[in-house]
C-alpha cells in the first residue's frame, strides 16, 4: 500500500500542518494538537494490531497511567520538570506493560481482547476507587512541565502554538521512529508472527518475546501520548482510562487501516473530526447531543462495509468491482 | 462478624454469581456455537433491565412486564442476527469487536432518546417483597432467593437444551462443521438466529431480575459486560460448569471484597483473574 508517492504527500502534510497555527484560531489549533495526540496513540495501537496481529481492548490503560504519573508526580501549584516527569511516565508504562504482558501473552485470539480489556478495567479502578487516584473527579496539573537544560528553557509549552509544534514534532518522529523499526529484521518477524506464528517458532525466533517486546513498545508509546494529552487538557480523570477510549482508538486505527501507520494517523483525524462536527451544537441542534447514535451507525457501517479502512478504500473498491464483474 | 451476617453474605455472593452466569451463559452460548464476540451482550442486559422497569409501570405488573419483555428481546435478537451478525460469521475478531462496539454506543444513546438519562429503581413483586428472619435484627429477602432459584433453574434448563434434545443436537452440530448440518438438510441459518436470539434473552432476562435489586442506571451493561468476560477467561471458553464455577468464585469475592476492603473490591475480581491465569492460562475447565 506504499506507494512511491507516499512519502512526497506526507512531506506535503507535516509542512501544512506546520503552517497552521499561523491562520488558524486558538480553538482550531487546540484541537488539531489533540488530533496529533490521538494519531501517536493509534500509531502505538497499529504495532500491536495492525502489525503483530494481537487485538488489544485495552489500551487506554498505558494512556491514562501515563497521565495518572504526571499529575501525581508534578508539585501541586508549581511546574514539572518535563524530563523526570515524562521519563517516569514511560518507565512507569514499559514495567505495567511488562507485567502485564506476561500474562496476557499466555492469551491469544478472543481472549487477548478479554483480558487486556480486564486489566485496563482493573487499573481503572484502581485509580476510581483508592484515595491514591483523587476518586471520580481526578487530579488537575495547573502547570505545565518545563522544559529546561540547565536553567535556559528551550521551549514554552504554556503557549498554545508551542505546545502544538511540539506534538507535532513528537507525532512526526515518532511516526520515522515506528518506520525504521518496521523495516528491521525484528519488524520483519512481527509481521511474520502475524502472518503465521506456529512458522515463526519453527524457524527458531522466540516468538513470546517478540510479542512482549512489541507489547511493551506499543504500551510506552501510548504512554507518551497519554502523557501530553494530561500535559494539554491540565487534568486526568479515571474517564481516560475507560474502555470507552480504548474502543475509539481501536476504531481510528481499523478506520485508516490496519498495518499502515499513515493510515492510523488519518484515522485519527477522520474520526476525532467526525466526533467534533457530529456533536456541533450550531449546526445540528438538539440532535448533537446524542452524536454517539450517528457515530454508532458509522462504526457499523465501517466494520460492515471497509474491511481495509480509508487507505485501502481503492483495493476495497476494485476487488467489489471485479467480484461483481466476474459473475456478470 | 457473626454466623448471620456472613450466611447473608454467602447468599448474596450465590445470587451475584448465580446472576452473572445467566448473563455470561449467554455471552459462551454465542460465542462458542457462532464464534462471534459480543460486546453489547451488556447492552442487552441494560435493554432487559430499562424494559423492565418501563413495561412494569406501564402494565403496574412486574410479572407481566418479564412476560412482555422476553419475547421482545428474542425478536430484537432475531432481527439483529438477520439484519448484521450473519455478515460477521467469516471475519476476523475485530471486526466483531468494532461492529458490536458500534452497537453499544447505538444502544446507550437510544436508552438516552427513549428512557433518560436519570437512575430508577424497580419495586419487587408485592408477592415476594417478604424476607425471611434470621436473628432478631438481621432479615434475608425473599425475592433474592427466587433471582438464585430462577437463575438455577434456567441453567438447568438450559443444559437440558443443549445436551438432550434434538434441536441441541443441531445446534452441536452445527458449532463444530457448519457446512455438512447444511448439506444435511437442516436450516442453520434459521438455528443461528435462533441460538443468537436466546443469548440476547439470557441477558435481557438477567438485566429484568436484576433490576429490582440493583435499580435501572445509564451504562449499567458496561460492567456486567466485562465481568462477563472476566468469567469465561477464568471458566475457560466453551465449558458450562467452569462458567458457572467462575461466576460463583467472582460473586463471592466481589461480595466478601465490599465488605472487607470496600475500597480495593473493585479490583479484586480482576485479581483473581491474574491469578488464574498465572496458574492456567486456558482457564479452570478447558473445553475437551
Amino acid at each position: 500500500m506504499r506507494s512511491k508517492l507516499t512519502p512526497v504527500l506526507l512531506l506535503i502534510a507535516v509542512i501544512l500542518l506546520a503552517a497552521f497555527p499561523f491562520v488558524g484560531e486558538k480553538f482550531y489549533i487546540q484541537l488539531i494538537a489533540k488530533v496529533m495526540i490521538m494519531a501517536i496513540f493509534a500509531m502505538s495501537l497499529d504495532l500491536l494490531v495492525g502489525y503483530t496481529g494481537l487485538v488489544s481492548l485495552g489500551h487506554a490503560a498505558f494512556f491514562g497511567l501515563a497521565g495518572y504519573v504526571l499529575a501525581k508526580a508534578a508539585p501541586q501549584y508549581a511546574a514539572a520538570n518535563l524530563w523526570t516527569t515524562l521519563a517516569l511516565a514511560l518507565v512507569a508504562c514499559a514495567i505495567f506493560a511488562l507485567l502485564t504482558g506476561f500474562l496476557v501473552l499466555r492469551t491469544s485470539g478472543i481472549y487477548f481482547i478479554m483480558v487486556t480489556l480486564a486489566f485496563s478495567q482493573m487499573l481503572f479502578f484502581v485509580f476510581h476507587d483508592t484515595p491514591f487516584g483523587g476518586g471520580s473527579d481526578g487530579m488537575y496539573i495547573y502547570a505545565k512541565p518545563e522544559m529546561k537544560i540547565g536553567e535556559t528553557a528551550l521551549l514554552d509549552l504554556e503557549d498554545f502554538k508551542v505546545l502544538y509544534w511540539f506534538t507535532l514534532g513528537l507525532m512526526t518522529l515518532v511516526y520515522l521512529f515506528l518506520r525504521q523499526v518496521l523495516d528491521s529484521n525484528f519488524g520483519r518477524a512481527l509481521i511474520g508472527i502475524k502472518t503465521n506464528e506456529h512458522r515463526l517458532r519453527a524457524l527458531g525466533f522466540p516468538t513470546f518475546r517478540y510479542k512482549l517486546a512489541s507489547y511493551m513498545l506499543s504500551g510506552t508509546l501510548a504512554g507518551l501520548a497519554g502523557y501530553i494529552a494530561a500535559l494539554q487538557f491540565g487534568f486526568v480523570n479515571p474517564e481516560i482510562l475507560s474502555w470507552h477510549v480504548s474502543g475509539s482508538v481501536l476504531m481510528m486505527v481499523i478506520l485508516g487501516g490496519m498495518g499502515s501507520l499513515h493510515g492510523a494517523v488519518l484515522g485519527a483525524f477522520v474520526f476525532i473530526l467526525l466526533q467534533e462536527i457530529l456533536s456541533n451544537q450550531s449546526w445540528f441542534g438538539p440532535i448533537a447531543k446524542h452524536w454517539q447514535l450517528a457515530m454508532g451507525i458509522f462504526v457499523i457501517i465501517v466494520a460492515l462495509l471497509l474491511p481495509q479502512g480509508l487507505v485501502g478504500l481503492g483495493s476495497t473498491f476494485r476487488k467489489k468491482h471485479k467480484a461483481s464483474g466476474g459473475h456478470g | 462478624m457473626d454466623f448471620a451476617f456472613v450466611l447473608i453474605q454467602l447468599l448474596n455472593g450465590l445470587q451475584y454469581g448465580l446472576l452473572l452466569f445467566l448473563v455470561a451463559s449467554g455471552l459462551t452460548l454465542v460465542f462458542g456455537i457462532m464464534g462471534i464476540v459480543n460486546l453489547a451482550h451488556g447492552s442487552f442486559y441494560m435493554i432487559g433491565a430499562y424494559l423492565a422497569w418501563s413495561l412494569a409501570g406501564m402494565l403496574d405488573s412486574f410479572a407481566a412486564a418479564v412476560l412482555l419483555g422476553v419475547p421482545l428481546t428474542v425478536i430484537l435478537g432475531m432481527g439483529l442476527e438477520r439484519l448484521l451478525f450473519q455478515h460477521l460469521y467469516h471475519r476476523d475478531h475485530l471486526y466483531q469487536v468494532l461492529l458490536t462496539y458500534g452497537l453499544i454506543l447505538v444502544f446507550e444513546e437510544l436508552r438516552s432518546v427513549l428512557w433518560g438519562d436519570d437512575v430508577h429503581g424497580v419495586a419487587v413483586p408485592a408477592l415476594l417483597s417478604g424476607s425471611i428472619p434470621l436473628t432478631d435484627t438481621l432479615s434475608y429477602p425473599i425475592y433474592r432467593l427466587v433471582i438464585s432459584g430462577f437463575c438455577l433453574l434456567l441453567a438447568g434448563a438450559l443444559y437440558g437444551l443443549i445436551q438432550k434434545t434434538r434441536l441441541g443436537m443441531m445446534i452441536r452440530a452445527g458449532s463444530s462443521n457448519r457446512e455438512m448440518v447444511q448439506a444435511l438438510g437442516i436450516n442453520i441459518k434459521m438455528l443461528y438466529t435462533l441460538v443468537f436470539a436466546l443469548g440476547v434473552a439470557l441477558a435481557a432476562f438477567g438485566g429484568m431480575i436484576a433490576a429490582p435489586v440493583s435499580s435501572v442506571y445509564p451504562n449499567m451493561g458496561a460492567q456486567v459486560l466485562i465481568i462477563c468476560f472476566v468469567v469465561v477467561v477464568i471458566g475457560g471458553i466453551g465449558s458450562v460448569w467452569g462458567a458457572l464455577l467462575a461466576s460463583i468464585l467472582i460473586g463471592m469475592t466481589d461480595t466478601f471484597g465490599k465488605v472487607l476492603l470496600p475500597e480495593y473490591a473493585g479490583m479484586s475480581t480482576y485479581l483473581l483473574m491474574v491469578l488464574v491465569l498465572l496458574w492456567r492460562p486456558e482457564g479452570l475447565f478447558k473445553r475437551g
